[in-house]
């Protein structure tokens, strides 16, 4: 599904947001029409267990079902109406507002082309049960949500981190998880690898890639006044430029040395 | 007997004969040095279109190898991520004695645009780093300039020092 178009030829003159307070437009949610393939997925559901609600976005059937359910309606889709693969599966942070997660099962009628969403709202410190058994995919799905959520999965079979490493502390993608990391982010190679006394040593991460400083000759030089490592500040202003040079002026020890009157310039592709 | 001692720094003695051995082992050096096929990233590609054919590496003798045993340089070519920070100190650590580090594009220099929870911050954090190549991503010509900046700066190191531990950061 494509984003609409808006003009941007104008851009440069008028500022980027007029909205002082952003708010994020709604999809809007539609009634699931009677009669239809959705309506009978909304009542093998309701035969299951109960339904919180049932409304069709942009085209495709939602159901919230309470989080104690996700198995029985989950079963009853892949079962009854032929919803075989889960194409997704993962959490959405909803702490701030109401203080838990929304986990959401996108599935895939692959006979009948048609997708579905299964959702259910999981609160803080409460666990969801493993869909692991229905579907294979949910495996590494679930060790992801867990991983990056912190949303827990009762009855998984491996229930270990997918992408962080093993002794990260922290869920990374829940929206109180600054970017840059807290301070066992920031620390953690060197506490891994050096030990916590190191901190003092290594110091910090700049964490302006920016930032030049040019009268630091230990670590860079300015390119095409290259001073030795090391140098006092005074050096680094000098004026006459450092000459590139590709090998030493005298020539390496049985190295031939590149010549530009010997060599052949090609000025035109064959 | 101590009449006949003689001031090798006056006469021309011994120091002449073993700047000639360094001048001999530090021209097999930088003339062979064998990279670890070290690709983290998209530079990785660039490292390699620097070995295929049209850049042609093998003609400074390097070599890519596949193991740290075998490598004197490392090219760490793409994003550092702090869940392999730690394995690319272990493979540094495996590596034979005397070995050199290029830091390649800009990524492995700072970080570069990853500025998150997840990317270490330079290479230089964990490793020690020769020399610095700056680009995202590198052309090979660049990536030949710094093997070739890199040879002359080991041609002008002693040979037969003991290596004294890099300074870390």
């Amino acid at each position: 599904m494509m984003r609409p178009y808006t003009p941007k030829d104008n851009v440069q003159k008028k500022a980027y947001y007029t909205d002082r307070f952003w708010v994020a437009p709604r999809i809007p949610e539609e009634p699931v029409p009677e009669g239809s393939d959705y309506a009978e997925d909304v009542a093998a559901v309701k035969k299951a267990c109960k339904v919180l609600n049932a409304y069709i976005q942009r085209g495709q059937l939602v159901i919230y079902v309470n989080s104690e359910d996700n198995v029985t309606a989950l079963k009853a889709l892949k079962e009854e109406r032929g919803y075989d693969m889960l194409s997704e599966l993962s959490a959405v942070d909803f702490l701030a507002e109401r203080g838990g997660f929304e986990v959401f099962y996108q599935l895939l009628n692959l006979n009948a082309a048609r997708r579905l969403r299964v959702k259910c709202f999981v609160e803080e410190n409460h666990a969801v049960e493993s869909v692991n058994p229905l579907y294979r995919s949910a495996d590494w799905a679930e060790r992801e949500m867990w991983d990056l959520m912190g949303v827990k999965v009762n009855n998984h079979p491996y229930l270990k981190r997918l992408i962080m490493p093993d002794d990260w502390e922290g869920h990374p993608l829940r929206k109180t998880y600054p970017l840059e990391g807290d301070e066992f982010a920031q620390w953690y190679e060197v506490d891994k690898i050096f030990g916590k006394e190191a901190r003092d040593i290594i110091g910090p991460e700049n964490r302006d890639p920016g930032r030049i400083d040019r009268y630091d000759t230990e670590r860079f030089a300015r390119l095409g006044h290259e001073v030795p490592r090391g140098a006092p500040a005074e050096m680094v202003d000098k004026a006459e430029e450092t000459p590139i040079s590709y090998q030493e002026e005298e020539g390496v020890f049985l190295i031939q040395k590149l010549s530009a009157e010997n060599s052949k310039v090609l000025d035109k592709r064959r | 007997m101590a009449q006949h001692q003689v001031n090798y720094t006056q006469s021309g003695g011994l120091p002449v004969a073993l700047t000639t051995v360094d001048k001999i082992l530090n021209w097999g050096r930088s003339n062979s040095l064998w990279a670890l096929t070290y690709g983290l990233a998209c530079c990785a590609i660039e490292m390699m279109a620097s070995g295929a054919s049209r850049y042609d590496f093998d003609r400074f003798g390097t070599i890519f190898r596949a193991s740290p045993r075998q490598a004197d340089l490392m090219i760490v070519a793409g994003t550092l991520t702090k869940k392999h920070a730690e394995f690319i100190r272990r493979l540094y650590d495996q590596m034979t004695e005397p070995k050199w580090v290029i830091s390649m594009g800009s990524c492995a220099n700072t970080g570069g645009m990853f500025n998150t929870y997840a990317t270490v911050q330079g290479v230089d954090r964990v490793i020690p780093v020769d020399l610095y190549l700056p680009g995202c991503a590198p052309r090979p010509e660049t990536l030949q300039y710094a093997v070739m900046l890199l040879q002359q700066k080991i041609r002008r190191e002693s040979a037969n020092k003991s290596q004294k531990p890099k300074r870390l950061v």
